[in-house]
């Protein structure tokens, strides 16, 4: 049901596929395209409509991130992938520290805890997972590292200095200090790629002369939902595509185009030198933050409707671990398929058993 | 020396009235940054200056004068004997450990080893020995508790690098104790003033009184009435059995012809003289018109309470003596020269005419300008004038003793009996100190409750507790006004910080830049006031000091002389002050009401400085500002200067002041500082308070002393009773400049959340908090608890000893479970997890330890084990184990054990707004709501909490941190200042964001965007120590009392949960019979009895003892407390009988 706003009347706003942002709320927010929302129409979902409406496109991929817009799916769809990436992708984290000797300040448990959410670089498809903690660590299951550091004095430090990076070796304990301790067939395996953290640089502790730490760590594979160490990005979300409707029965006054213009992001709007017309550079429609400046001003009331596509994501990843951010959405869908494996067996086991209805064991998740 | 000189001349340089071409009729020009005067204040004063000040007072001053009004010891033996104390000094803290090389202490090892942190009193004394006199420089007398950073303190005047070797924190304010280990901390005291005229009525009993309690340096202390009673006036007083007719008082105090008398107090109005002509007649009925015939009646009616019998004294000569003493006692009697206490009668008595005439003429008790604050120094004073009395009068005992002896084999030296003296004054300070009992039976003293131990909760619990003041009032009273924020209070008491309850409103705290005043010497003062024109009161008669144009000067309560120029004299007068020729904390002001001028220099007044405005124009400029950001000045070269002054309550009430710059007009007199300064150091951490509801204030400055945060630098080297500490403490992202001056931001108590303010899930109601998982994973909210457990290795009086064993083997040959961390010197090893009853100290004792007959060899004692065990239900670390001995050579063990504690559902939080809230559900992040950036909340806080708080600064703390974090600055939230919304707005809009600071979020379960606009920013949200580990209790069987043997009471001894009263009558009303029968009996202490038929009476076995028969009896189940009872009725020979009937 469209509702009647003051802007909705502007033409160009299609309720179907424009989610309404408005002063004080949002309107349209979820899709209606489903059977039986509309008479007369059939919505029923075809493979052939969706791969033609389907679009993935990536805008911008660097070492640590990737941004992508993904156009024409649900946002059920979008927002699986979404928590997929955050809960349920596995990566390999330490979880298990023995603790031989520790006189830092920092205390044992918050050194392991700092030690957990350490990356690391460790291709998770080589392991399996511990399915239980009292399980036997194999070396299938789990990684074995060593932190070792003491601090001493450098003894050519130069003189004055109160710097103590300069007066101490090994003042700060770094992620770098982790030394991967092979066991059994790791050594073959991961040989190509030795085990360490992704940043070498991740401060852990500091010492000072005679405080030293020795522990051993293992590392296993975990997802996410059970701990945020095992996280594998930084960020993973998505904002919907932004859309900037003009009211073409009123347009911007002349001598507020200037005004209009810094109502939104840099480069949005364009006005046109001479004429001082409006328009929406479509290009950069998307960089507009909404931040529904334009609505606090009276003198543009009517002039422009702000809208955000529905079915159109601005996907954006962050990876802090092993993937590299090309490779985590595929990661997603790997992972999906997996539940979806899932449930088609169970289902089908259900039809398969029709003496009535049975517990069907189904995976996690 | 030429640095000096140079900086005296730029300091004229700007002194100058025509300065840098700018005349007096230029614009003024403001001042800014004149708040940089608070920071420099504090530089000076210290958070806790008050304390310290009245400390060091004590030590240097004020114990030297008891020792000179106490300076002699004589003998009753020896005439010719005497001892005399010449000099005193307190020296420094040091150990007194004898075979010590090293004798320095640092408070910090003092608080490590349960020995208290004293220096020793050395005196000099000079006695006759034989027939030599003999001078014996430092001799000790006892050791005196020290504060720390008072003036005798190692800390004082270290820098942060030494401070840190003593592993002292640098931003601990000190002002408190360390007595046996504990830190203890001498409350102020809220008093009325003392040697004050206080005029109150009864309208109920229409009683109209005038009151003065007279306190000496004696510390005699009596209180004195002049009453109404049945419209005729008396003078009341606890030595006198019967109130005494006015003017037979003042015809005895020496003013004996009527017409006088009638002139001091009535003076020559004519209502007044009405009132007062009753008195007069009265006095004449009771035919006493002389002075001698006066005496003689109040002879017959003075208290004698005097111990030497000697020759009874004539009824006129008691009444003397009591007038001269202990009336009115702090008026001075020189001689027999009465005249200026019977003008203080008389004044007091013109007070009450007065307020029988006008009511308004009374005066206000709850008026901060008649209130006296009591400090440690105070305290001490008194406490130490007791024990050195004690001391003497036990010195001379025993002096008496040894001379008593006829014959000795050498001469007497005084100094060996002082020697053995005993510890009397140490013992007396440090148990007065460590109850917190002063009871001073030669001052009539008894005072429950003055010492706290200090808290160290947090760092602001401890700030706090520095800061606090307690009233005398009994919290039980039910009256208003001294709970009553009163006007006066502003910019001296925090008009936020008190506590909820019975103590709202009794309890204060000292605002940011107040100052307790100590003791000044007054007979300076009194001359300076004659020099300045002042007429002497004892050649004035009622004609004059009535006189329409005089007015009346007091000093310290003390009526001196006469003016006739008040205004000329006060403002020459504070010339002089400011000019340095005397000390800045006396005041002076005048009162047009009782038309007179009041000097004060008594101790306990609150003052606080304030900026001198002369001629429209402050005298502190922006350049004298810049000098003091150079350093090249401190605030004292502003007070010495007279460019800033301290005014107490009295003189700021006689005062223009102005609260800005733009405010000043010309008869302005001083300009505040700063505004901010009106709350105290607690409230000072609220961002933006004055947008707030005023009691939500009031909460904050309640919870944030409960905030777990870091305490101090220092705080790794503690051992504490109980200790919570933050795992990743954060400065506040909106702070204040209070947090900057106290060092909030360097030991904060808090995170920055990332907050949004939306419904979600529906376990956000009652202002739960929904949490964010991964933040908690990361480690949001994590925080330690450390708990101290301290044992002592004891050495018994026959010889026998405990000890420490290593772990034993069971029959395998095993270490047993409980004993697995225990290593070979019977200690757990530091860093060993201990499970809940793991043993982490195993000790031993001697099984006939208090057998004092036992002679045998100590070692071949059958010992039993008296292990240590950890008793919480959650496994712990141990963190620090403390072998060391006390003062009394025993051995001391104390054991930190520590827990890391993430937070759990139903742990509490807080933002600094007094909202407060406990965790009600914990998300997975995947679920949690994100914006267009991808941020996900840390907390989800419930909108409902908005409307009815009124708590409009957190809004605006949310908007100025989310400006902050854009711009990557810390905002300020300063009271009455602050970073402007509207300046807030722009950069959020700046940066894209909405300028309300609503974002759109797109919801984490359906994924689709949210209908409303969510409010969402960081938020610094402090955990409170209210843990639901340390709560969370649940039975269903377990231990039992002994003697009802119905299950025990409280969490600590796993004890059952009641079905009380109340809950009793709900099943009843309900006709629950069997459930109410299975709470109270069966499931409590059921108990079955064989009861008689016959006697009624219960036997056993199925016999009655009183029937010896087995024939009618009947089992029974009854509550095993009824069974007690009846028993307990028998044993008080009243017999309850069972009269069984089937049911």
């Amino acid at each position: 049901m469209p509702l009647p706003t003051a802007s909705a009347s502007i033409t160009g706003f299609d309720p179907r596929r424009h989610v309404g942002v408005h002063a004080e709320r949002v309107s349209h927010v979820s899709s209606t395209d489903y059977p039986g929302h509309y008479p007369d129409e059939d919505n029923s979902w075809d493979l052939d409509k969706f791969k033609q409406k389907l679009k993935l496109k990536v805008q911008r991929l660097s070492n640590r991130s990737i941004e992508f817009d993904f156009v024409g799916v649900d946002a059920s769809i979008a927002n699986a992938f979404r928590r997929i990436l955050i809960a349920e992708v596995p990566t390999v984290t330490v979880e298990r520290v023995y603790v031989w000797d520790n006189t830092s300040v920092v205390v044992d448990e918050i050194l392991a805890q700092r030690i957990g959410l350490i990356p690391l670089n460790v291709d998770p498809s080589f392991m399996d997972i511990k399915e239980n903690p009292t399980d036997q660590a194999t070396d299938r299951n789990t990684l074995v590292f060593r932190l070792r550091v003491a601090c001493t004095r450098n003894k050519n430090a130069p003189k004055g200095s109160t710097d103590p990076k300069e007066l101490y070796v090994n003042s700060d304990v770094l992620s770098s200090h982790l030394e991967w301790v092979p066991q059994g067939e790791q050594m073959t395996v991961m040989a190509g790629n030795p085990p360490a953290p992704t940043n070498p640089n991740i401060v852990l502790a500091k010492l000072r002369p005679g405080q030293e730490i020795d522990m051993e760590l293992h590392a296993i594979k975990g997802v996410g939902k059970d701990h945020a160490k095992f996280c594998p990005v930084a960020t993973a979300s998505y904002r919907l595509l932004p859309d900037i409707i003009l009211n073409p029965n009123k347009p911007v006054p002349p001598h507020l185009a200037e005004k209009f213009q810094k109502c939104f992001s840099p480069g949005v709007i364009r006005v046109d030198p001479h004429t001082k017309d409006v328009s929406v550079d479509k290009e950069k429609a998307r960089n507009e933050s909404m931040s529904r400046e334009v609505y606090r001003h009276p003198e543009f009331e009517g002039c422009v409707q702000l809208a955000r596509v529905r079915d159109h994501f601005l996907f954006k990843i962050e990876s802090e671990g092993f993937y590299p951010p090309e490779r985590l959405l595929p990661e997603a869908i790997s992972v999906m398929r997996g539940k979806i494996a899932n449930i088609r067996r169970a289902a089908e086991a259900l039809l398969e058993d029709n003496d009535g209805p049975r517990d069907v064991e189904m995976a996690d998740g | 020396m030429a640095t000096l000189a140079e900086e005296e001349s730029e300091w004229e340089q700007l002194n100058r009235t025509n300065w840098r071409g700018l005349g007096i009729t230029d614009p003024v020009k403001s001042v800014e940054d004149k708040w940089l005067l608070l920071p420099a204040f504090l530089k000076v004063k210290g958070l806790v200056k008050q304390h310290i000040d009245s400390f060091n007072y004590f030590v240097d001053v004020d114990i030297k004068n008891i020792v000179r009004a106490n300076n002699k010891v004589t003998s009753d033996v020896d005439p010719r004997f005497w001892l005399k104390y010449t000099d005193i000094n307190v020296g420094f803290p040091d150990r007194t450990d004898l075979d010590a090389i090293d004798k320095s202490v640092t408070p910090h090892e003092c608080r490590l080893r349960d020995i208290t942190y004293s220096a020793p009193i050395l005196v000099t004394i000079q006695y006759t020995r034989g027939k030599n006199v003999v001078r014996r420089p430092n001799v000790n007398i006892g050791r005196l508790p020290i504060m720390l950073r008072s003036n005798k303190c190692v800390l004082t005047g270290r820098t942060e690098a030494q401070l840190a070797r003593m592993t002292e924190c640098p931003l601990d304010p000190g002002g408190y104790f360390v007595v046996k280990g504990t830190e203890k901390v001498i409350l102020v005291q809220e008093q009325l003033s003392k040697n004050r005229i206080i005029v109150e009525t009864d309208s109920v009993k229409g009683v109209v009184q005038a009151s003065c309690t007279s306190s000496t340096h004696g510390g005699l202390k009596s209180k004195t009435y002049v009453a109404t009673k049945k419209g005729k006036i008396y003078l009341r007083h606890n030595s006198i059995h019967e109130d005494v007719p006015i003017v037979i008082a003042l015809k005895a105090l020496g003013i004996q012809s009527d017409k006088e008398i009638l002139l001091l107090t009535a003076g020559n109005t004519d209502a007044y003289k009405i009132a007062f002509s009753a008195n007069l007649e009265e006095a004449a009925k009771l035919s006493v018109f002389t002075r001698h015939q006066a005496l003689e009646w109040i002879g017959s009616r003075v208290k004698v309470n005097r111990k030497v019998v000697g020759p009874r004294r004539p009824a006129w000569e008691e009444a003397l003596e009591a007038l001269a003493t202990i009336v009115l006692a702090h008026v001075p009697v020189v001689g027999l020269d009465f005249r200026s206490k019977a003008i203080f009668v008389a004044t007091m008595t013109r007070r009450v005419l007065m307020a029988m005439d006008d009511e308004k003429m009374v005066d206000d008790r709850d008026y901060v300008g008649n209130k006296r604050l009591e400090l440690a120094g105070q305290l001490l004073a008194l406490l130490f004038e007791d024990l050195f009395k004690t001391f003497n009068s036990n010195l001379k005992s025993s002096i008496d003793k040894v001379l008593k002896k006829p014959s000795r084999t050498n001469e007497f030296d005084a100094f060996n009996t002082m020697q053995f003296q005993g510890d009397h004054i140490t013992s007396g300070f440090v148990r007065a100190i460590s109850t917190g009992n002063w009871s001073l039976k030669r001052f009539k003293m008894e005072r429950a409750g003055v010492t706290h131990v200090l808290s160290r909760l947090s760092f602001i619990s401890a700030l706090g507790m520095m800061t606090r003041i307690s009233s005398q009032f009994e919290k039980t009273r039910k009256v208003s006004g001294p709970r009553a924020l009163q006007p006066s209070q502003w910019g001296m008491l925090c008009p936020s910080d008190t506590p909820e309850g019975e103590a709202c409103g009794l309890v204060k705290n000292l605002a940011l830049m107040t100052h307790i005043t100590t003791d000044v010497e007054e007979e300076p003062i009194i001359r300076l006031a004659f020099m300045l024109g002042v007429e002497d009161i004892s050649l004035a008669t009622g004609t004059e000091i009535y006189g329409p144009h005089t007015f009346v000067v007091n000093v310290n309560g003390t009526i001196i002389g006469l003016t006739r120029y008040p205004t000329r004299f006060v403002t020459n007068f504070r010339r002089l002050r400011r000019a340095g020729r005397f000390s800045e904390f006396v005041g002076v002001y005048v009162n047009h009401h009782h038309r007179a001028v009041h000097i004060a220099s008594d101790g306990g007044r609150i003052c606080r400085p304030m900026i001198i405005v002369e001629e429209g124009r402050p005298k502190v400029v922006s350049d004298h500002i810049a000098l003091l950001k150079k350093g090249a000045v401190t605030f004292d070269d502003f007070l010495r200067k007279g460019l800033v002054e301290y005014l107490d309550v009295n003189e700021e009430n006689d005062s223009y002041i102005a609260l800005y710059e733009s405010d000043i007009v010309a008869a302005t007199t001083h300009l505040e500082i700063e505004p901010f300064t009106i709350l105290g150091a607690v409230a000072g951490l609220i961002p933006y308070p004055h947008h707030n509801q005023s009691p939500r204030n009031t909460y904050q400055c309640a919870m944030g002393k409960q905030a777990i945060g870091a305490i101090g630098y220092n705080q790794l080297n503690r051992i504490d009773t109980l200790l919570y500490l933050s795992v990743y403490p954060q400065q506040p992202m909106v702070k204040t400049k209070t947090i900057e001056l106290i060092g909030y931001d360097r030991l904060p108590a808090g995170q920055n959340a990332t907050v949004a303010v939306m419904s979600y899930s529906g376990y956000d109601i009652e202002d739960a908090l929904i949490q964010n998982k991964a933040s908690l994973d990361r480690g949001y909210g994590r925080c330690q608890v450390l708990r101290k457990n301290a044992t002592l290795i004891r050495k018994y009086p026959n010889g026998t000893f405990d000890r420490l064993a290593d772990a034993p083997l069971d029959e395998n040959g095993q270490v047993q479970k409980k004993y697995d961390i225990v290593q070979l010197d019977g200690l757990a090893g530091v860093g060993e997890r201990v499970d809940p009853g793991d043993v982490y100290v195993n000790k031993q004792t001697p099984t006939n330890a208090n057998d004092n007959t036992f002679t045998g060899q100590a070692a071949a004692v059958p010992y039993k084990n008296a292990p240590m065990t950890y008793k919480s239900p959650v496994a712990g670390y141990i963190d620090k184990v403390l072998i060391s001995d006390t003062e009394n050579d025993q051995t001391l063990i104390k054991v930190l054990i520590r827990q890391t504690r993430r937070p759990e559902l139903g742990d509490k939080f807080s933002s600094r707004h007094g909202q407060k809230g406990v965790c009600g559900l914990i998300v997975n992040q995947e679920d949690m709501p994100f914006n267009d950036q991808g941020i996900n909340p840390d907390t989800i806080m419930n909108p409902h909490g908005f409307p009815s708080r009124m708590t409009v600064g957190k809004m605006i703390e949310l908007l100025a941190g989310k400006a902050g974090v854009l711009s990557g600055k810390l905002q300020y939230g300063t009271a009455f200042g602050g970073s402007k919304v509207e300046d807030m707005s722009r950069i959020l809009v700046e940066n894209g964001f909405n300028y309300a600071g609503k974002d759109m979020l797109t919801s984490g379960i359906t994924g689709e965007p949210l209908e409303a606009y969510v409010y969402f920013g960081p938020i610094y949200y402090q955990k409170l120590k209210h843990m639901v580990m340390d709560k969370m209790h649940a039975r269903a069987r377990g231990p039992r009392a002994t003697l009802t043997r119905q299950p025990t009471e409280g969490r600590s001894r796993e004890g059952g949960l009641r079905l009380g009263e109340m809950e009793r009558d709900c099943l009843i009303g309900y006709g629950a019979t069997q459930l109410l029968l299975e709470r109270l009996m069966i499931s409590s202490d059921k108990f079955e009895v064989n009861a008689c038929q016959e006697c009624g009476l219960m036997g056993y076995n199925g016999w009655c003892t009183y029937c010896k028969s087995s024939k009618r009896m009947a089992n029974l189940t009854i509550p095993y407390a009824a069974k007690l009872l009846f028993q307990e009725l028998m044993a008080m020979n009243v017999v309850p009988r069972l009269v069984l009937g089937d049911a």
